[in-house]
Parts: C-alpha cells; structure tokens; sequence
C-alpha cells in the first residue's frame, strides 16, 4: 500500500542523506521525496511517498523516528489528508496544435507559463494522478521534458505536524 | 577560560571523567595530540592499528558500562576504525569515536588523506557529527556521550577537521552540564497497561520460558532479571550477548538458545506456550527459521528500541522501556498478585525440560588422546574458578566459550555477537585489562582469528596488560571448515592456512611468554603455569583436534525442533532415536 510519510527534521547538513541512507541501506523503496525549510528556519519539512506492506511501513517509521535528526513523523495515510504534486511540462507546440494544448491545460486548470514560438512550459497541481491524466492526454510526441515535485501533503483539520 | 580547539576536546574528554583514550596520531590530529601531551588525565593507549583501538574502547565500555573512547586521524585511520565502529553499533556499545579530517578549506577537494567520514559510517553509527566550528566542539562532544550512553547505547562519531583545533585560535570554553536534544527522547518506563497484561500471561503460563539478552547486560538489569526468574521458578535461556546475566551455573539456566543452543533451551522455546523475550533482538542465529519459530507460544517483548519489537518476529504485548524499570515495575505487579504460578504445570514442565537436559547436547569425547576443544574451556573455566573477564574472536573458539565456560557474572563475557568480527579478541582483551588490573583476563582464540590484530601484542606489552591468549589451534578456520564440511561435501575450500606463523616464538619476538600444549594432559599443567605469571601476557597455542565441530547445531533456515545432535551413546536422546 501507499503510504505518506511527513517528517519534521532538524535543518542540517546531512540530514537528508541519512534519511535517504536508512532506505536504501535497508532495502526499502522511495517513491518520491520532497525537502524544504518550514517557517521555523531550523526545522525541515519532508514528505515521503512509499509503499510496502503494514509490517515494513510499522518498520520504516520507526526506523526514521530513531534518527537522532528526526523531531517527528506522521504516516499521513493513517487518516484523511490532501495532497498535491506540482509539474511543469514542456511540450512542443505549432500552429495547428497550439490551440488543442491551451483547451487541454485549461481542463486540467494547468497555466501557461512560459512560451515560445515552438514551446509552451505549462504548470500544473493537483493529486498526482490527475497529473499523470494530463500527461496521458497530451499527444506524447509533443512532451519535451516533464518535471515533477513529488507529492506534498498535509492532514485534515486543525491538528498539524510541529513542534 | 580560553582554550584552542584541540585543548577544548581534551578538557571535555576529563569533564566527561574518560580514563583511557584508545588511538593512533596522524597529521590531521597532531593538534590534538599536542594538547594530549600537555597532561596527564586523560590516559592515552597507543595500539598498533586503528581498528584495535575501537575493540579495545569497546572492550572497556563492554565490562565497565562506561562509554570506550577513541582517536584516529583522517583517511585510512578514519577507515581503519570502521569495523571496530560497526562491531560496537551490532552489539549497542557505547562508544565515542574522534576523528581528524582534513581542513575545512579543502574538504571536498580530495586532499591527502582526506575521506568522507561522516558519510562513511552514517550506517554504522547511532549518530554522528562533522564540527565545523570550534565554538561547537564542547556541546558537540556532550552531545555525542549523551546519545552514544543514553537509550539503546551506540557508537557516535565526531568528525574535527584539523583547522578547527588550531592552537593559535582560542575561544571561551565551557563543558555544558546537561543537554536534551528536541529531536531524541529516549524511552524509561514501561506502559503499566501492557506491563500488567504481561504478567496475568506469566501467572496463567503452562510451558513458559524467559528468553533473555544483551539488552539486560547494557541496561545493568541482572538483579532485576534474576529476581524475576527466581520468583517464577521458570526455566531461562540466555542468548550469546546476554550470558552472564543469569547465573550460569543456576539449576533454572537451560544454556545459551540457539544455532549452537543446547537442546534444552531450544526445544524449551518451540514447546513453550508463553515466552518473555528481554532486552534481545529475535537475531536469526537465535530465531533459526523464522515460520517455525515458537509455534505454540504467546510473546511478550521488553525492549528500549521500538524498532526491535516485531521487527522479525510479530509480538503479542510489546513494552517499550528500559529493562531494569520495566523489570521493576513487572516485579512490583508480581509480588502482589493473588495469583502465584501453577505449582503443578511446573513440575510437568521441568521434567520435560529435564529429559531433554539428559541429552546433554554439548558432551564431548573426553578419552580422547588430541587435545578438545572444549575441555581446554572447561579447564580454564576452573582455574580462573569462573572468575575471569573472557574476550573471544569469532569462530568455533567462540561457540566453545560459551557453552563451557559458564558466566555467572555480568559484562565477564566480551564478544562480538553480532557482526562477528575477527580480530576482536586481543585488542578487547587489552582494553578489559586496562579497566579491570586486578582482575584474570583470557583471550579465547583460533589461529585464523588471532593473526587479524596480533600486532598488538606490542600494546599489551607497553601498557603492560597482562593477558592469557588461549589459542585453540585446529589449523583450520574451524566454523568454515564445519559449515563446509555439512553443506559442502567437505570442500574445505580456502579454510586452511598453508603457513601457521610459530606462536611461541612470535609471542617472544614481542616480549611475551609462549607455550606450546599437544597433549590433553599437559592442558592444565599449561593453565596453571600461565596464570601464575601475573605479570606476564601469556600466548598459549594448544594443537588441539582438527575435526572437531560445534554441538549441538541448527543447521542455517531450520528451525528449533531440527537440531543436530552428537548423539552421546547410551544417553535418553540416543535411545529414542534408535
């Protein structure tokens, strides 16, 4: 099953790497993986897409939550949440497809943002299927390159992961 | 006060109150070393290579509880001291290892000598730091013996590049008193729901069996674990880590459980209908097959690491806690219970238990005219009268020790459980001898295992650490040559040395005293004669029988209920096998 994990992590130089070194070393997989500084400049916040049966998802967090580096972790599936993966796509475009790529971004309220004689970059969020849609619709020789975040996420509610 | 960086790591070493600082000098830690030769606190151990000085920390910390410490410099020193490093992170020994790097200015731009430590041991490590700041140096180094000793202990590694100890900088020092990390809590007492829903399921148990660990020697909780033992009259099985911390020699041990298990202890596991696992980790040389594991039986797991409980094997009541407050808190419950034991439920179970003891799965041919093994252990078991600290390499040697040699104390039996790392034993040897001068100290070896750090028979003779080396020489890696000779059809493939170097006269090269011992009669006569030199480091090499292999045996993915026996003629077991 698919799990999300969101960890508060103490904002220093290595720390990704040993969460990252704690999956590989123990043979679990990564689906994605997302890290930035929150509003409180010594913490980072990730959130982690894996998958993998009860038995190793119980495993896994509580092999993250024995990082010394790790404040604290929630496995979002555990209750409702939402979530959102950003991706910027980069088709090619021309006079005749032009006008089908602009409807086709606007369905999946994606945004134009940047644009060329040849190209469009378009933005998108969304769950990441409705991004995997989008890019299942578009002409597939069209797509230049795509660039996906990862999915973020946060609980339902007004309890939340902090200090 | 201010003090240079190199002076501020020595000073928190003695504010830490650190007696011995195991090491090797190199250039990125020669500012440290000069702040180390303007005193005389802190008692620097000058090994011969540095993955010697990591077993011999870990040594001292195994039989003091004291956290060992460590200096090596950047690059290959830094490397060197991996294995020791993660020997200490196998078996959770507190430890705390200082490395030098290269300077700040040039980390990253492979200068000489230069390795990503920090990267290196960031799976074999419980934490660790790279300072880059000498205003740092002192919180890190309180914090590096706070998470290295706190919780389920490990090894910590600090990383100093050479600048940051530089004598011509100096800043105010001040060792913080205490610290608390926002990020780590480690855990203390157990839940007293699942602490009382434990013990109705050992009042209510009809085959019970305690199944107890490393976790109990660590956490200082032998006193608890006995009194726990003795109250319920049950049988206790220890495993390899945790002997000593029931009395061996107690009419409720069963032995060690296990691959090299006797009978009893793991027959008594598969039988049993409630287990109480302490402070252990469900390792596969104790669980052997995990589908076939204790079949019958309810779990109950106390553990200071959540991430041990059901991690193999599922448990039906975890507690998360220290052992001894657990234990405590257990004993409380009991005491008070209405409720006692079923007398008679017992008495059916020991008597199942003592048919299989009747087996006496680690006999041996006694009339042989080669010297065995395990009668040089028993020998050395009586002279030191069971009083000595043992250290062990890895191998058959190390499977002989603790099954003949029975530990009745906590923190005498020093090993490496569970990475299994040849070359433990000298150096561990030194490093227990250091922290215990009065005591006997015996290192029980093979000759493969013994030529991994034998150069340290220098450091035993310059610190003068007299300890008795017992190598039982089978010219063979014995626990290859076994395995190979049980699933290999006796291809010995590459487990026999073509050139043995001659101990005795190696021992005296170094400055020691060499015997040699062929003969079974001349086994004690050897003993005797070595232990009386009190002063003097002892190698004795006993040529003992080659072929001979570790009893009773569970053959690797089989369970419990499928061990390999020595059938000792005549014996109960024999008779209902014919």
């Amino acid at each position: 099953m698919r799990h999300i994990i969101s960890i508060l992590i103490e904002n220093e130089a290595g720390a990704l790497s040993r969460v990252a070194g704690l999956f590989s070393a123990r043979g679990y997989n990564i689906e994605s993986l997302t890290v930035a500084p929150t509003e409180d400049a010594s913490l980072s916040r990730m959130t982690l897409v894996t998958r993998g049966s009860e038995d190793i998802i119980e495993q896994i967090t509580k092999q993250l939550n024995k990082l010394i580096d790790i404040v604290k972790l929630i496995d979002l599936a555990e209750a409702s949440h939402v979530e959102r993966e950003l991706m910027l796509v980069k088709v090619k475009t021309s006079d005749e497809t032009r006008g089908e790529i602009n409807r086709l971004a606007d369905i999946f309220r994606g945004k134009i943002i940047d644009v060329t004689c040849n190209s469009y970059v378009i933005e998108m969020t969304g769950a990441s299927d409705k991004l995997d849609a989008f890019v299942a619709a578009l002409n597939a020789d069209s797509i230049i390159e795509t660039v996906r975040s990862g999915p973020t996420a946060v609980s339902r509610g007004e309890n939340g992961l902090h200090l | 006060m201010e003090l240079s960086g190199g002076q501020i790591v020595v000073q928190c070493l003695k504010d830490e109150g650190v007696e011995y600082l195991f090491g090797y000098p190199g250039g990125a830690v020669l500012h440290l070393y000069d702040a180390i030769f303007h005193q005389t606190d802190v008692k620097h151990i000058l090994v011969r290579h540095e993955q010697a000085a990591t077993h011999a920390a870990d040594a001292y910390a195994r039989s003091t509880g004291k956290p060992g410490v460590v200096l090596v410099t950047s690059g290959p020193g830094a490397t060197n001291a991996v294995t020791g490093i993660a020997t200490a992170y196998m078996d959770s020994i507190p430890m705390v290892v200082i490395s030098g790097q290269v300077s700040t200015a040039v980390i990253g731009s492979d200068a000489f000598q230069e390795v990503d430590m920090v990267g290196i041991t960031r799976p074999c490590v419980k934490h660790n730091f790279l300072v880059k700041d000498v205003n740092y140096i002192a919180a890190t180094m309180k914090k590096a013996f706070y998470v290295a000793t706190t919780g389920r202990p490990g090894p910590v590694v600090i990383d100093i590049p050479k600048d940051i100890t530089d004598p011509n900088i100096k800043v105010p020092y001040k060792y913080p008193k205490k610290i608390k990390l926002r990020s780590y809590s480690p855990a203390t007492k157990g839940h007293p729901g699942q602490i009382k829903k434990a013990a109705e399921l050992l009042l209510n148990a009809q085959r019970p069996m305690i199944y107890s660990g490393g976790g109990v020697v660590l956490g200082n909780a032998s006193k608890e674990l006995t009194e726990l033992t003795r109250l319920l009259n049950f049988p206790i099985t220890n495993t390899l880590m945790g002997l000593g911390a029931y009395p061996a020699t107690d009419k409720q041990f069963v032995g060690m459980l296990g691959m090299h298990g006797t009978y009893e202890a793991n027959l008594g596991m598969h039988e049993s209908d409630v287990i109480i696992a302490i402070g252990v980790r469900f390792d596969d040389r104790v669980t052997g097959k995990l589908t076939e594991f204790c079949p019958h039986a309810t779990i109950i797991h106390i553990d200071i690491d959540p991430a041990s409980i059901s991690k193999t094997v599922k448990v039906d009541v975890p507690i998360v806690g220290d052992v001894k407050l657990v234990l405590k808190q257990m004993l409380d419950i009991l005491k008070e219970h209405k409720k006692k034991p079923s007398k008679k439920a017992l008495a059916a179970w020991w008597s199942r238990i003592e048919q299989w003891r009747d087996a006496k799965s680690l006999e041996f041919d006694r009339d042989s005219n080669l010297i065995k093994p395990q009668a040089v252990v028993e020998q050395l078991y009586q002279i030191t009268k069971g009083e000595a600290y043992i250290t062990s390499d890895v191998g058959q040697h190390q499977m002989f020790a603790a099954q003949f040699y029975h530990f009745d104390k906590p923190r005498r039996w020093i090993n490496s459980g569970g990475l299994g790392t040849m070359g433990f034993g000298l150096p561990a040897a030194i490093g227990v001898k250091l922290a215990h001068p009065e005591a006997d100290v015996a290192c029980i070896t093979g000759e493969a295992s013994i030529q991994m750090c034998i150069q340290e028979l220098a450091t035993a003779l310059q610190y003068k650490t007299p300890v008795k080396i017992i190598n039982l020489n089978n010219r063979y890696m014995g626990m290859v040559r076994q395995w190979q000779e049980f699933s290999y059809e006796s291809r010995y493939s590459h487990s026999y040395m073509d050139t043995i170097p001659d101990f005795v006269a190696l021992a005296e090269a170094y400055g020691h005293v060499g015997i040699r011992v062929e003969k079974p009669e001349d086994v004690m006569p050897a003993l005797e004669k070595a232990f009386a030199m009190k002063d003097r480091t002892v190698f004795i090499d006993f040529i003992t029988d080659r072929t001979e292999n570790v009893y009773p045996m569970i053959e690797a993915g089989k369970g419990h209920q499928e061990m390999t026996l020595r059938i000792a003629p005549g014996t109960p077991i024999d008779r209902e096998l014919a």
